[in-house]
């Protein structure tokens, strides 16, 4: 089923870390294989901040491959080692988990492509977010869970995006869990609810346009469907009005960028959403009573229609 | 022009589509000739005051807890009762097989006012996914917009949404009436088997896709019909139809009626014949 939720403030910073885990966790129901928060934090814009994973030890109920800590020691070298000879300085590290790491670098790259194949090539490494400001975090468990696990709610700052999964069409495991990075773009990321049933036609043809899928996971085709429409010169709004033709079945999907947030629905309108907008304040989840948990007074609220794309700034 | 009051009651119905048959079969002679009085008694239902009146605050109740104790208000007598806070949770007011005056002051989530039979209901707020369910009669009106599956599959009763509703608005309706006094989305009337759907704003596409029977009237755009769903006269009949039952839901009181457009089903895709499938799709 699954569950997504997002705000996005209008001309202030508030504490969406702490916001977007009462959204998710109101949705909780919805699905509890994994959650995933896409976070747009404040800060000053210098240095990116790239999220990456070394590993998978996630315990029981994973489909991961379990693995002895050490390796991900042995990775982490190898990772510390790439980034100095290809240019890019380590300002700050945090290691959160054993195999989730948060880097801020110092770093000179206006395309991220090269910099993500050369990180990825190293085995068993995925950078789950690289940008500016957007930072990835996803794992097993509710939105609670992973909340504290990674001390998310006292991040400040102007937009997120979320996902709670039950898992269908893939494994339950951090690579096919939600919100997926708009690779090679800076600061995209997207969750979806839903299925979309012409995965492998659009994936093979994004491959060979030299695009990178990192899980089985069908929603992450979304985040490369619309990177590889803005590789070609489009807007984050024309690629995602170019999905509605481009993929085929049933979906509702949050992309969010380093200053705005959209949303898009099927030409059938077959998964839900309840959206709420303000002149300060948009809030839109699966179900009413995620945005409740952000706005529990009586407000309006209406569900897009079919074929509904919206897109607001910051 | 017909006047409603002077046509039978039978040529009336005719000429406005509707269907006198009595029903037959086991299940509608066991649980509804209306000659068997004692077959409308449902186990449960309490005689409730309509002046004895409570109010009930839900916030800190679960769905379940909230509708347990509406029916106990109820076994006491209360026959107006008005909820508080319902704050967007799912499955609130669901199977009340009473009558009941029920208020909600806010908003409700998923499902409510699913399965009911016979309440008064006025939501002051807004409405989730598959609002009054299957509701076999009685009065739900909405005052804000309602999600997608709105009266889904009811059999009677009027449900009313003055704002605008999502997707697969009445599908698999097999009676009763909707009116939607903003725009609906796509494929309105989806599968309708009886029955009448009101709106008075624009419309998706996929209008009354795949209807076995029953009307659409729209007032405004129509953004596409469905499979097997025409457009039909809009008689006088029709037209009084529609001022009273406009006039009655409280919405549209000077909405011109004149102008709406009436849809049904072609009646092509359902009525068996001796086509094989692939010969019928040519004749859609």
């Amino acid at each position: 089923m699954c569950g997504i939720a997002g705000l996005i403030h209008r001309g202030k910073s508030s504490n969406v870390g702490s916001e977007l885990q009462g959204m998710l966790q109101a949705l909780k129901h919805r699905g509890e294989d994994s959650t995933g928060y896409a976070l747009y934090g404040d800060t000053d814009g210098k240095n990116f901040i790239m999220r990456f994973k070394v590993g998978e030890n996630v315990g029981e109920g994973s489909s991961s491959i379990m693995e002895d800590v050490s390796v991900y020691d042995e990775r982490k070298k190898i990772v510390d080692k790439t980034l100095a000879e290809i240019g890019a300085k380590i300002i700050k590290e945090e290691r959160t988990l054993p195999y989730s790491l948060r880097y801020e670098l110092e770093y000179d790259a206006k395309d991220l492509l090269n910099f993500s194949q050369t990180i990825e090539a190293i085995p068993g490494v995925e950078i789950l977010s690289m940008g500016k400001s957007l930072e990835v975090i996803k794992d097993l468990g509710n939105a609670k869970a992973v909340c504290d696990r990674y001390s998310l709610d006292k991040l400040v700052g102007t937009h997120a995006i979320g996902h709670a999964r039950m898992a269908t069409e893939s494994g339950v495991d951090i690579k096919s869990a939600h919100p997926f990075w708009g690779y090679p773009f800076s600061d995209v990321s997207v969750v979806h609810n839903g299925q979309l049933t012409n995965y492998w036609n659009n994936r093979r043809v994004l491959e060979n346009k030299g695009m990178r899928f990192m899980s089985e996971c069908d929603s992450e085709l979304i985040a490369v469907y619309i990177a590889q429409k803005m590789r070609e010169g489009a807007t984050l709004e024309e690629g995602m009005r170019d999905s509605l033709l481009g993929l085929d079945g049933v979906f509702t999907y949050f992309v969010a960028t380093k200053d705005s947030l959209g949303m898009a629905k099927d030409t059938m309108a077959a998964k839900p959403l309840v959206l709420y907008e303000s002149d300060d304040l948009v809030a839109m989840g699966s179900e009413e009573i995620a945005i409740r948990s952000v706005l529990p007074q009586e407000i309006d609220t209406y569900d897009p229609f079919d074929g509904e794309v919206k897109v607001w700034q910051i | 022009m017909a006047n409603l009051k002077t046509v039978s009651k039978k040529s009336k119905a005719q000429s406005m589509g509707m269907h006198t048959e009595v029903l037959t079969g086991r299940t509608q002679q066991k649980f509804f000739n209306p000659d068997e009085a004692e077959n409308f008694y449902y186990f449960g239902t309490y005689d409730v005051d309509f002046n004895k009146r409570t109010d009930l605050d839900v916030k800190d109740m679960t769905a379940p807890e909230a509708n347990k104790e509406i029916d106990n208000l109820m076994s006491q007598g209360y026959g107006t009762i008005v909820i508080k806070n319902p704050q967007g949770k799912h499955s609130l007011g669901v199977g009340i097989l009473n009558k009941l005056n029920l208020i909600f002051e806010g908003s409700l989530g998923y499902f409510g006012m699913g399965s009911c039979d016979g309440p008064i209901v006025r939501i002051n707020g807004r409405v989730g996914w598959s609002c009054a369910e299957n509701l076999m009669a009685g009065k739900v009106v909405i005052e804000k917009n309602a999600g997608s599956c709105f009266g889904a599959a009811i059999r009677g009763g009027d449900l009313i949404c003055k704002g605008s509703v999502g997707a697969r608005t009445g599908i698999d309706m097999k009676g009763g009436t909707i009116i939607i006094g903003g725009d609906a989305g796509a494929f309105t009337g989806f599968m309708m088997q009886r029955g009448r759907i009101i709106i008075l704003g624009d419309v998706g596409i996929n209008l009354g896709d795949s209807m076995y029977d029953g009307t659409i009237f729209v007032g405004g755009e129509i953004g596409s019909y469905g499979s097997d769903a025409v457009d039909a006269e809009l008689s006088s009949n029709d037209q009084d139809w529609l001022k009273r039952k406009l006039k009655v839901a409280e919405i549209g009181e000077n909405f011109d009626v004149s102008k709406m457009k009436k849809i049904v089903a072609g009646k092509k895709l359902w009525n068996y014949d001796n086509l094989e499938p692939t010969e019928k799709k040519g004749a859609i």
